[in-house]
This record gives C-alpha cells, structure tokens and sequence, in this order.
C-alpha cells in the first residue's frame, strides 16, 4: 500500500474541477493508456489580461494521478500564462503534502498537461522530450537514454556520479543493477572511441571498481584530536560543500549549532516536507563523518534554540 | 462497517486452529530436532507429523519427498537451480509467459548471468498454454520445464500432468510452480509424473514464511542452501518448527475443507461475478471461466485504473488487488494480462476477487452494491470513457 498524504487521498476522494470544457482556449492531453497515466487538461484564458480563469480535468490513472491533476487546475487558475508556466512538478507534489518517489511521475504529466495545453491555445505544438528507451529509475523517471547522454556528455565513470548527476538510484535503488549494466556497456564505447582511459572505465568484471574519490595525504592529517573550534570549522566547511548540490533541486541546508557530537541542521526549501529529506540528512552525516572522522550524529531542527 | 477480505490469493488469514498447533513450539516444546535430548526428540515427531498431512494433501507416495523451505520463493529457486546442476549437459530451461516472478525474475536472471537458454511459451487469450510451441520448445537440451499449476491472476489451471509426460518423453524433469493450486483443487501427485512442486503455507491459511518443495523419490537433487543435515540434507538450517506445526495443519484443514472450497466457495464466486457483470457495463471476466480456480474472478472494468478502484474499494471497506501498472510502482500492466493480449483499456482496469473458506454471502452482497458507483464516478473522470466508441484496438471480449 502506498503512503499517501491524507491531502493526496483528500483530492483523490473529492477532487475539484473534474469534467469537461465545451469552450475552452486550449487543450493539453498527455500520457497514454500503455503507460496506465493519461490526463487531459482544459484551460479557459482571458484574452486581454492572459490570465487562466478557468481549468478542468479529465484523468485515467491512479489515485495520486487524479489528485495531481486535481492540484493542478486548484494551482493554475487566476494566474496568468506567464505565472502558471514558472510552475514545476514538485510545486504540484508540493501542494499535496509530497507523493511518494515512485508516484512523482504523476505530477511531472501535470507539468506537461499544462504546457501542452498552453502550447494548444498559442497554436503551437508541444513536444515532449522523454521516453527514449526503456525508463531505468522508475523513483524519478529517468530514462536509459537521458542516462546514457549524461554518462558521455560528463565522462561518468561511477555510478555515485550518475546519482548526482541525474537522480537516478537515488531513490528505492532497485534499479542498480540497470544502472552498473548501462555504465558498463557506455563506458566500454568510450574506451573505444578514446574519450576515457581503460583505467578510468566503470568495468563490471573489475575486481575493484574505479574510485574517483581524492587521495587522502595521511601526512596531512592534523595530528591528535580536533579542537572544537578545529571541529565546527570543518563541519561548517563541509556543510558549505554540500549545499551546491542540495540548491539545485531547489533545497538548502544551513549548520545551525554543534552541541558535542550533535549537528543541529536547518532544511530549507524544497527539502522541507521533502519525503525525501531523510536521506538527505543520512547523506550530509555521511560526509560529514567522513570529513571530520568522528561519529557525529546530524539533527534536523525547525527552528533557531 | 465489517472488511470485506477477497485478496486470499495474495495471502490468507491464519486458521486460529492453527495458530493454537503451533503456540506450544515457542515457549514449551522449544527444542532443536537435532538435539540427542527429549526437547529435541518432541520436535522431530511434530516435524515427522505436519510431513504426514501434508503429504495426504498433495498425494505424495512418500512423506520424506517433503522438502520443507522458507515458501514458494525459495521452492522454485531451489527446483530451478538444483535441476542446471544435475542435469548434466543440458542448458535449457522452459517456462510460461504467465508465471510469477518467483520463476521470471530468477530465469532472466540465469539467462543473463549464465547464458542459459531460456525458452518462454506464450498463452492464447483465455490464457492456456501453447501446446505447439512447448512440443517444439523442448529437445536434448532441456533441463527443467516449470510450468505454473495455476495462475496466481486469474486462475486459469495448467494441464500439468499432461505437461510432465511430454517433459520426461525428452529427458526433462518437470517442475510446478503449485503455490496457488495446493489446497484449492484435489492433488494427487502420486500418480502423476510432475518431479517437483512447490507450494507455500500462507496461501493455504497457514503462517508467511513456511513452504515446502516437493522432490519425488529418486529425483537427483542439490541443496540451494546448503549447510547442517536437516531435510536429508536438502535444505540447511534449523527447522522452522512453529511454521512447520503451522503448515501441516493447516493443510489438513485445508483437505477437510476441500468439497466446500469446490461447492459453496465457488458458488459464492459465480454470483459475485454474475451480478458485477450485469450491473456494470463494458467490463469482462479473463482468463478461462470453464477451466479455473474455484476461488479467482478475474474481471476487467474497462477505461479506468486498477489502483483508483482499489483506493475506492478499500474506502468502502472491500479489499481485492489488481494488474495494474501503479500498485506495483511499474509502468508495465500485469504481464499476465499482457500476455492473454487484454488491451490496455482494460488490463489497467483489471480487479481479482479471490475467495477462501471464510467468506459468505454477505460479502457477495456488499460488493455488489459497493462496485457499481465506484466504477461510474472514475469513468465519469475519464478522457477515455467519452470517447470508448472511437477506440482503435481490434480486441472484441465477451460480454456476459
């Protein structure tokens, strides 16, 4: 059984702006019944002032689907064209208390719906981008071929990098045997075309796997305990190294104290309420475990003490 | 509002009489059967007991053709597994479209990590199997045919003794996958030719984690977990006693309840179905409905979602489960369904009702009532329903 939000059964159960649009300005319909998602959305816009005054739905999918398509017309109606567009799939996910990994896919089709149906009423066609080869990381929809593209277009060479780089593995991992098979068989053309060195390839014959991890000095080590002052300053600098990555999935991170072996942190943004927040938190205490080389246990606070 | 549980394929409520068989081999009769000490001997002849009734339910000729596992995962890894290794020079293995992954996951997986030839026979569309392509399938290289006895979907059952025959005319051995068959319909594996079977306890209202491989005397088999000599060396590690105290009785309950199970059970499942038919349109029932489970209704409610109607469903307090694409977080509709060539349109909206001893005539009534506004107000939401007569499809099903 999935866990949903009590807001995403609340929308399932009673969603608003079901039905259909005999006038409307523009139609967007996404999906397709293969996939068991589609949705069609109607917009009804103002002319002069471009604003959407009206949105219905039509939805056959799942109960987060319908709930997503529910959230959608709720979040685009009395916004302009302009306003509406800024709109991302976690905004919807975001309106609904968070879905689960495997369901934000749902709120990606209302992303689309919405930009098909502007494209429809400004006489363009949309086009969407994805659906090349088979979907890999089914937590956030990633493809083999948006995968193997940013293996070659960053000579990827683990499989760390491909989570940073496109989520993907990042969530349930069971695709991880999927994800090794790919970076294998990428890695082995471009050993071949000559962008990677042998050594540098990902091989899943390789008794030790490549780590592009930094070669630690041990000369450089600081010698004896840390000072507490030596300590926060490293934690801080940690912190600091690790936010550039939580920014651009819209999240932030602040180091709020250090009470002993304690790391209070502040989630921000997209991290809070993030269902996934708590793997966020695990990652930050991994690396600062590592940088620091002493348990340290990461808190997540709401507030200032 | 009292639950209304029709997911008995998927598991079963544990008989109370047989949570009480098995209370004791906590706390009393605690003992190790291998143990040189009277703890251990009152073990070992509870062990020696459950092997005897489980042994009347399947028809075995021996008690000691009991292998018991952890269920009907580990059974079928074990049959699979154990049969590439003993039967020397022969690297093929045929199995059916429609069987549970316990079976897909592991032959894809030998397929890729051994290069083993894997052969999988399709079905038609009321999901029998396709006897043409199975006689020419298999050869002086089969290993192992695994052939489920029933479909866990929609219940559709397998000529499997027939099946068997065939396997061994080609020096195959001959292995069923009975998880959802033991205890739903007579088995009498003594006179037939099928060399392994596996079944598993919770199906059968038994305790999870409990289930036995059958391995038919003189049978060459190696152990999948190897380790200590329990099960004549077949499968290592300290018995499971509570679970095995728990499997043999409920498998002799399950005998007992064998005539209402075929009669009254399967009663209560044609008038749900009936009455789902004719009170809601443009659905149909899959699978074979002469040739089946006496508890599985299949019914495919076309245009809509399967996991929207659950969600509706568990609200009214009704529970079922469905081949739809979003419950199992895939993409992919039931591979089942796929496989019978259901169209999309309706494999997405397909709901299995599956019944056991427990149910009545109350929650026949209830679903039947329940279903039908349920599946209005998700058509009424659907872009596809305005538009069911355009559809492109070539697919034309019964409609009862």
């Amino acid at each position: 059984m999935w866990e949903y939000s009590e807001k995403v059964k609340d929308y399932f159960f009673n969603p608003n702006n079901s039905g259909t649009m005999e006038d409307a300005s523009g139609v967007g319909d996404v999906g397709a019944l293969s996939c068991g998602d589609a949705l069609r959305l109607m917009i009804k816009v103002d002319e002069p002032s471009q604003t959407i005054t009206d949105a219905k739905f039509q939805t056959f999918g799942c109960g987060s689907a319908i709930a997503s398509s529910s959230a959608l017309t709720e979040l685009i109606i009395g916004k302009t064209i302009e306003e509406a567009l800024v709109l991302t799939n976690q905004d919807i996910a975001d309106f609904l208390g968070g879905l689960p990994p495997e369901k934000m896919h749902c709120s990606v089709m209302g992303y689309e719906a919405l930009h098909a149906a502007v494209a429809n009423y400004r006489g363009e066609t949309w086009v969407d981008d994805h659906e090349e080869g088979a979907l890999i990381c089914k937590c956030f929809g990633i493809d083999e071929g948006m995968i193997e593209r940013t293996i070659r277009g960053n000579n990827l060479t683990s499989i760390e990098e491909i989570t940073n780089y496109t989520k993907a593995g990042g969530g349930c991992s069971t695709c991880a045997e999927s994800l090794e098979t790919i970076l294998d068989r990428v890695n082995t053309d471009m050993v071949a075309d000559g962008s990677i060195q042998q050594e540098e390839a990902f091989s899943l014959t390789a008794y030790v796997r490549p780590n592009k991890k930094k070669i630690v000095n041990l000369d450089e080590k600081p010698k004896g305990p840390l000072t507490t002052l030596q300590k926060i300053r490293l934690i801080e600098e940690t912190i600091e190294a690790i936010r550039p990555s939580l920014q651009r999935d819209g999240g932030d991170c602040e180091l709020v104290d250090v009470d002993g072996n304690r790391v209070m942190v502040k989630l921000i943004g997209a991290c809070v309420g993030c269902h996934l927040s708590g793997a966020t938190i695990d990652g930050v205490q991994a690396r600062l475990v590592e940088a620091v080389g002493v348990p340290l246990i990461v808190v997540p606070v709401t507030q200032y003490h | 509002m009292t639950p209304v549980y029709l997911d008995n394929n998927a598991t079963t409520r544990t008989d109370p009489a047989v949570v009480a068989a098995m209370l004791p081999y906590f706390t009393e009769q605690f003992g190790n059967a291998s143990s040189m000490h009277a703890f251990g001997a009152e073990v070992g002849s509870a062990l020696n007991k459950a092997r005897k009734q489980l042994q009347a339910l399947i028809g075995a000729e021996f008690d000691h053709e009991i292998v018991y596992t952890s269920g009907g995962t580990e059974s079928d890894n074990a049959a699979i597994l154990s049969a590439l290794e003993t039967q020397v020079g022969r690297d093929e293995i045929i199995t059916s479209a429609v069987e549970h992954p316990a079976i897909l996951t592991l032959v894809a997986h030998l397929e890729k990590s051994r290069g083993i030839k894997v052969h999988i026979i399709g079905v038609d569309a009321r999901g029998h199997i396709d006897m043409e392509a199975y006689r020419k399938a298999l050869g002086p290289k089969t290993a192992i045919v695994s052939i489920m006895w029933a479909n866990n979907e929609t219940g559709t059952i397998f000529p499997v003794e027939q099946l068997a025959e065939l396997a061994h005319e080609a020096g195959a051995l001959f292995h069923t996958d009975a998880v959802q068959a033991v205890g739903k319909i007579a088995i009498n594996l003594a006179e037939s030719e099928i060399d392994m079977l596996s079944l598993s306890g919770h199906k059968l209202h038994g305790p999870k984690g409990i289930g036995a491989l059958y391995v038919r005397k003189g049978t060459r088999f190696r152990s999948l977990i190897r380790g200590g000599h329990q099960e004549r060396g077949r499968r290592g590690g300290t018995e499971n006693a509570p679970g095995i105290v728990g499997l043999g009785a409920a498998a002799e309950l399950a005998l007992a309840f064998m005539d209402d199970e075929n009669s009254r059970v399967a009663a209560l499942r044609d008038r749900l179905e009936k009455g789902l038919l004719q009170r809601i349109g443009s659905s149909f029932v899959t699978g074979d409905p002469d040739n089946r489970l006496p508890n599985t209704a299949n019914i495919a409610f076309e245009y809509i979602e399967g996991e929207a109607i659950l969600l509706l469903m568990n609200r009214d307090g009704i529970a079922a489960s469905s081949g739809s694409a979003c419950t199992s977080g895939s993409l992919e509709p039931s591979h089942v369904l796929r496989a019978m060539n259901v169209p999309y349109t309706a494999a997405h909206g397909a709901i299995r009702f599956s019944f056991s001893r427990e149910n009545g005539d109350a929650d026949v009534d209830h679903v039947l009532e329940a279903m039908p506004p349920i599946i209005e107000k998700l058509r009424e939401m659907s872009p596809f329903w305005r538009e069911r007569d355009v559809r492109t499809e070539v697919f034309n099903p019964t409609y009862a």
